[in-house]
């Protein structure tokens, strides 16, 4: 019998509670101690870049929808955007104030959904219900707008699909106030927990440089000391005509990007209401957008910040109704390749508290 | 031979009362389970601002029995690379250790199956056999997932049951006793909670974690390892280690209740009820309402229990460990001391609930700064956003 040590292989995903979807890693552990992992990824693929090549240019925005799952709007801005750059499409005002305001909504309710995952993954519960309370909330709303909880297919090339409902007014003014309790409240049920501090504090720390050399964006970046905010690095839309500030933390651990994403919330809360009080009336679609869309042969890069990062397309026309290449630069995909360095001598009950922190969506990870 | 009818006739008669009190304690214990996994539904509920089950029965009051009547319908599995004797034993053993404990714990002053002079001897001896179910259960099932939450079972029970006896040690010093009827005559004036609420609070915290219960539910953790030794059970088998856990939790807060809250005992003694009009003389009336009494308070410790699982996140296991041996331990061992020292000068009782409120508050509070100690370099964070924040509104208006 051989009694030296002898390090277990532990299979975690694509069955596990919390690997968030279909992510599997295999970890070798020396009793509780993670020795290495093996991140294996790729369930969840659907080869949605191939598809954008045989769908005409409007069609695309519904296979965007289904990339990061739990930020559609976000996702549709980036597409819509790209190709109204390489048309050289003037959105109507409206139509971009109605994105924004859409899409910081959206930016809540992945970050609220973000509070909840990580309660659980820390094991704590109640969190989970608080936070999706906000989030159905928003969810209603976008329902009310778009027809739909998820998967919208609300934006266009050129604008929106249609005006906003006419009580559109009314129901945001009667959710604003309800979603800041609701924000407030899975923050205070959270954040300051002893137990939860003592759980994600100096676990999963990455220093700034090394999270620049994994391209890290998003709230993982700024959650190490960079300020670093697409919104406000290259103001995209109309972000360059709101006051709000960019969190960021110190220590580059879990729980600094958990804090960062809870003040993102804060602050997107600050852009709707500023969005609200500018958004003018008139047209919300362009009248090009209508017409069957052939965009001149060219090559374009796009990127805005989604909830969990920058999101980039590199969009290739060769001047038919179909993209010739359509290249995703997925923020979650980027955040989790520090997987293996970050869960490096970490404990088993980390690497899942690590993981929900980089909060991935596996569509956007798989496409 | 005329000596062994009598003898015979007695002890059949004996052996048939033990079968049915033993079946009297098994129903009665169902029940409270029952009503225990109901309770925790709707509390929790209630404190994540859900309704909880409300379909079946009143209140969803059914609730429990439609859970119990589908887990035992269930399709039994059992897997093919388990060992099928351990995998078979393991439930068994959980449970057999969760009913055993109980037939010396006193519900009322003569509502107990059988009073030792030595109860809580047995008690703490007992509660240690049922982890050994646990680690047979997770290493049985030959899942990796079982045995890492089997030895995490086993590693976390060990090290909660010193301060727990460390505890059980001090009460026995006070009362003079280990019999739980006597410790519970002796707190007919002041509970122990009053005298010693260091201890409550060590036992109370050991039994939580004693029970694998929320933030010490570490060896069953469902994000983690997935369940840990009951992964691979299903439907009945399931169901024995679900009824263990939930006559655990129930045997902790009656263990609570017995030893510093003054078990079946009112308030200020029973001299606190000689104002109500003389009560018909009926003899069951006393135990009766002293059983009311008894479960009034094991209920409220139970509720305060499902009120920590609705807010607490979960310990890592080092953490835990760290938490039983710099803190819990020493904290029973100074518990046992000034009882002792209380006990051997025989000072007035408000010194020894000074005494513990010292080391309560003491300990306490380094707890506290060290775990939130992050937050204290957070406030750092804090004060670096506004100076920003400042600076960027100073730029905007100057530019």
């Amino acid at each position: 019998m051989n009694a030296e040590p002898v390090e277990m292989l532990l299979n975690m995903g694509p069955q596990h509670p919390s690997t968030h979807g279909v992510f599997r890693m295999v970890l070798w552990v020396d009793g509780e101690k993670i020795v290495d992992v093996e991140p294996h990824i790729g369930y969840l693929h659907r080869g949605s870049e191939k598809l954008c090549e045989g769908e005409q240019y409007h069609q695309i925005i519904t296979l965007f929808d289904r990339m990061d799952y739990v930020a559609n709007f976000n996702n549709e801005l980036v597409y819509c955007q790209a190709v109204e750059k390489l048309m050289g499409l003037a959105v109507p005002e409206r139509a971009e104030y109605v994105r924004v305001i859409l899409c910081e909504l959206n930016r809540i309710a992945s970050h609220l959904l973000y509070v909840g995952t990580i309660g659980l993954d820390a094991g704590a519960m109640t969190p989970t219900m608080f936070a999706f309370r906000g989030r159905e909330r928003i969810q209603s709303l976008f329902e009310a707008i778009s027809g739909a909880r998820m998967m919208h297919n609300y934006f266009r090339i050129g604008g929106v699909k249609e005006d906003l409902p006419d009580n559109f007014e009314q129901m945001i003014s009667d959710l604003l106030p309800q979603l800041k309790e609701d924000v407030e409240e899975s923050d205070r049920i959270l954040t300051f927990n002893e137990i939860f501090l003592i759980r994600l504090k100096d676990v999963g720390g990455i220093s700034a440089e090394e999270a620049i050399d994994f391209g890290f964006t998003g709230p993982c970046l700024r959650g190490c000391g960079v300020e670093y905010d697409v919104r406000k690095a290259q103001p995209y839309s109309v972000y360059d005509r709101f006051d709000f500030d960019i969190p960021v933390g110190l220590d580059g651990d879990c729980w600094d990007r958990h804090w960062v994403r809870i003040q993102e919330m804060y602050e997107s809360l600050k852009i709707i209401e500023q969005a609200l009080q500018q958004i003018p009336g008139g047209e919300v679609v362009s009248s090009l957008g209508r017409r069957l869309i052939r965009p001149p042969a060219g090559e374009v890069y796009v990127r805005a910040e989604n909830p969990r990062g920058e999101l980039g397309v590199h969009l290739i026309s060769n001047g038919t109704d179909r993209p010739y290449r359509l290249k995703v630069r997925p923020p979650s995909f980027c955040n989790l390749s520090a997987i293996k360095r970050l869960l490096a001598e970490s404990w088993i009950a980390d690497s899942v508290v690590i993981l929900g922190s980089l909060d991935i969506v596996l569509g956007e990870v798989d496409r | 031979m005329p000596v062994a009818v009598p003898f015979l006739a007695v002890t059949i008669l004996e052996v048939v009362w033990m079968v049915v009190a033993l079946l009297a304690m098994f129903t009665g214990l169902s029940v409270v389970v029952l009503s225990l996994t109901w309770l925790e539904r709707k509390a929790l509920g209630r404190l994540q601002q859900r309704l909880g089950p409300t379909r079946t029965g009143l209140f969803g009051l059914m609730q429990p029995v439609a859970d119990a009547v589908k887990l035992i319908l269930k399709e039994d599995i059992i897997p093919n690379s388990s060992d099928r004797a351990i995998f078979w034993a393991a439930p068994v053993i959980v449970v057999l250790s969760a009913f055993m404990i109980w037939v010396t714990i006193p519900a009322a002053e003569g509502l107990v199956l059988r009073n030792l002079e030595l109860g809580l001897f047995y008690i703490t001896a007992f509660a240690v056999v049922g982890i050994l179910g646990l680690v047979l259960a997770g290493w049985g099932s030959a899942n990796k997932y079982g045995v890492l939450g089997g030895l995490r079972s086993a590693a976390q029970l060990i090290s909660y049951e010193i301060p727990i006896i460390m505890v059980v040690v001090a009460v026995g010093m006070m009362a003079q006793s280990l019999d739980l009827r006597v410790i519970v005559a002796s707190q007919e004036q002041i509970p122990y909670a009053v005298l010693l609420p260091l201890g409550l609070v060590v036992f109370f915290i050991a039994g939580l974690a004693e029970v694998g219960r929320t933030p010490f539910d570490i060896y069953h953790a469902e994000s983690e390892v997935v369940g840990g030794p009951f992964v691979e059970y299903s439907g009945a088998h399931w169901s024995v280690f679900f009824l263990a856990e939930y006559i655990n939790t129930f045997a902790i807060a009656a263990l609570v209740t017995l030893l510093f809250l003054g078990g079946w005992s009112w308030p200020w003694g029973s001299a606190a009820l000689s104002w109500l009009p003389s009560l018909p003389d009926i003899a069951w009336l006393g135990p009766l309402l002293h059983l009311v009494w008894f479960l009034f308070k094991v209920y409220a410790v139970i509720l305060v229990v499902f009120w920590i699982r609705g807010t607490f996140p979960r310990l890592r296991i080092d953490q835990l460990m760290a938490f039983a041996w710099k803190v819990m331990v020493p904290l029973s061992f100074f518990a046992i001391v000034i009882t002792a020292v209380y006990l051997f000068y025989d000072w007035p009782a408000w010194t020894l609930t000074l005494m513990s409120l010292t080391g309560l508050v003491v300990v306490g509070y380094i707890v506290y700064r060290k775990m939130m100690e992050p937050a204290r370099r957070i406030a750092e964070v804090k004060a670096r956003q506004a100076a920003q924040a400042a600076q960027r509104q100073a730029s905007r208006q100057t530019g």
